[in-house]
């Protein structure tokens, strides 16, 4: 399956708040993403030009949902980019350049999916389950934020402050699960900490795990070499070599 | 139909080196990019004599009006780039001009050698933005280093040698002026500027990799233009304008005070197909012009 050559212009189709986050669907007409797959997003008018002329460049966002002409994204304000994406309303026009990415590989037949996400990096999970199944370990800094938990069937949650299930990290929730089970592939999405978490705890007990990495891009398409990973093959792209690498090959 | 240094092209655009990786993106769009090249003739990233990994990241960062980078011109070496990549290149159906670095002399003539054995290079392009491995010093920087250069390979290749000029330097024409004289048949122009961007609440600290980058984007696109019309008008070989070129309208600026062709970079990072659509324009702008 090849990617549609060069940007296209689409319109925002339905916009609404899951807590913190914003979940933006945009037309589209083959939306064939897998999960963990990402496009480049700009919005067509009052990108850059801002005080500081940002946001020049797209932004990667991984793919939450993919069906009906319609392609969803998940986003937080964290900058200018995404504060733009995030005001977008319906109507507006977004440049989009996309699918791209190697997604996840499903687990064989047998082996159950654990879904291991953190805050807005949870969208290429919740897109697995609904397709593949799993149980989905979310962690978030708030119950405000949980509420994105609603994306899942049957999440057990973190919160940082307590505010909604365990308090502590997602990965305590892995932790309890890793003790009594073998029989599974960990499936992870989150910030840097959150992933260096579950990399040495499934190395550290042996089970397989897929790890979707996020990094700022220029292109998305392999063009710009700028998103590099240290892997034991030496430096890879995320945007092209993953953004799912196993985990075992990340260094 | 434009000629350029015997080279007939279709049309003004190019890429500027290093900003289109032609097999990821082949990977990535499939057959449709070969089929819609964005640009008149590929030039490819820059090879070296050994293969280079590139700076350790980040690599990037996005400042006002366009982005500074540190990738450090990773690439697999000459070998690998005259054993697989030149064939899939030479399949685009568009002229392909190779850009070379070395840090000497000595390395630049071997590369080149190497290179101008191949019927698929249209011409050569010496990315001359690399400290001397002697001297400390960017060989593009210095006139004499130009001069230097030149004198070693332009005996080795009838091929057509392009200098890529730095904009890091006193005075770019002399750069410029020196590099003809050396017996270039054309200069490209502008090459990224020296830049730096912090880490945030880094208390000084470099946030890329590589301490220093290169500035392109938009931002770059009004010293551009004076560093090609000051070389325009210094030189009477070919002028290839690039920096922070994202539309027609702006390509027509750089094709104005003088150059012959026009390279797109960062812009095919925010489109794809950004070539192809900057020609576009370019075209109904001469159209609107003349009538």
């Amino acid at each position: 399956m090849t990617t549609p050559f060069g940007r296209r212009v689409s319109a925002v189709l339905s916009r609404r708040l899951v807590g913190r986050y914003v979940v933006l669907g945009i037309g589209e007409e083959a939306a064939v993403a897998e999960p963990g797959q990402f496009y480049m997003l700009a919005a067509v008018a009052g990108w850059g030009g801002g005080v500081d002329e940002r946001p020049y460049l797209p932004r990667a966002v991984s793919v939450l949902y993919a069906r009906d002409g319609e392609v969803g994204f998940l986003l937080e304000d964290v900058g200018p980019g995404t504060h733009r994406l995030c005001g977008l309303g319906v109507g507006e026009d977004v440049y989009l350049v996309g699918p791209l990415g190697q997604g996840f590989t499903p687990p064989p037949p047998g082996i159950e999916a654990i879904l291991v996400g953190g805050g807005v990096g949870i969208p290429p999970l919740a897109m697995f389950q609904d397709r593949c199944g799993g149980q989905a370990l979310l962690g978030f800094r708030t119950s405000e934020h949980a509420e994105a938990a609603s994306l899942f069937a049957a999440p057990e949650l973190a919160t940082d402050d307590g505010s909604a299930g365990h308090q502590g990290h997602v990965t305590d929730l892995l932790d309890d699960l890793l003790e009594t089970r073998q029989d599974i592939v960990v499936f992870a999405c989150g910030p840097p900490a959150m992933l260096q978490a579950v990399q040495s705890r499934v190395a550290r007990h042996q089970v397989p795990a897929q790890l979707a990495l996020e990094a700022p891009m220029a292109c998305g398409y392999g063009a710009c070499f700028g998103c590099v990973v240290d892997t034991v093959a030496g430096y890879k792209r995320v945007c092209v070599d993953g953004p799912v690498f196993d985990a075992a090959v990340l260094v | 139909m434009i000629e350029f240094c015997g080279i007939e092209l279709e049309h003004q655009v190019i890429n500027a080196s290093g900003c289109f990786d032609v097999l990821a993106a082949r990977q990535v769009f499939g057959e449709a990019l070969v089929e819609r090249f964005p640009f008149a003739a590929y030039v490819s990233k820059t090879v070296t004599l050994a293969a280079r990994a590139g700076n350790p990241p980040p690599r990037l960062w996005e400042s006002a009006g366009g982005m500074i980078n540190s990738i450090g011109l990773p690439n697999p070496g000459v070998e690998v780039y005259l054993a697989h990549h030149v064939g899939e290149y030479a399949r685009l159906g568009v002229p392909l001009i190779t850009n070379v670095m070395g840090s000497s002399a000595g390395e630049f003539a071997e590369l080149v050698e190497r290179v101008a054995e191949r019927e698929e290079v249209a011409a050569i392009e010496l990315n001359v933005s690399c400290p001397n491995v002697a001297t400390g010093l960017d060989i593009g920087a210095d006139p004499r280093g130009l001069r230097d250069l030149l004198a070693v390979v332009r005996p080795l290749t009838r091929k057509p040698l392009i200098v890529k000029l730095t904009p890091n330097t006193a005075d770019v024409a002399a750069c410029a002026a020196a590099a003809e004289a050396g017996g270039a048949d054309a200069v490209s122009l502008i090459n990224t500027l020296r830049a730096m961007s912090l880490a945030p609440g880094g208390h000084g600290r470099p946030w890329l990799g590589g301490r220093t980058g290169g500035l392109s984007g938009p931002a770059i696109r009004a010293i551009a233009l004076a560093q090609v019309a000051s070389v325009a008008a210094r030189v009477a070989v070919p002028v290839v304008g690039m920096g922070g070129v994202s539309s027609g309208a702006d390509a027509a600026e750089l094709l104005e005070v003088g150059a012959r062709l026009v390279a797109v970079g960062s812009e095919s990072f925010r489109d794809p197909a950004a070539g192809s659509r900057v020609a576009a324009e370019l075209a109904a702008h001469f159209a609107e012009n003349a009538a």
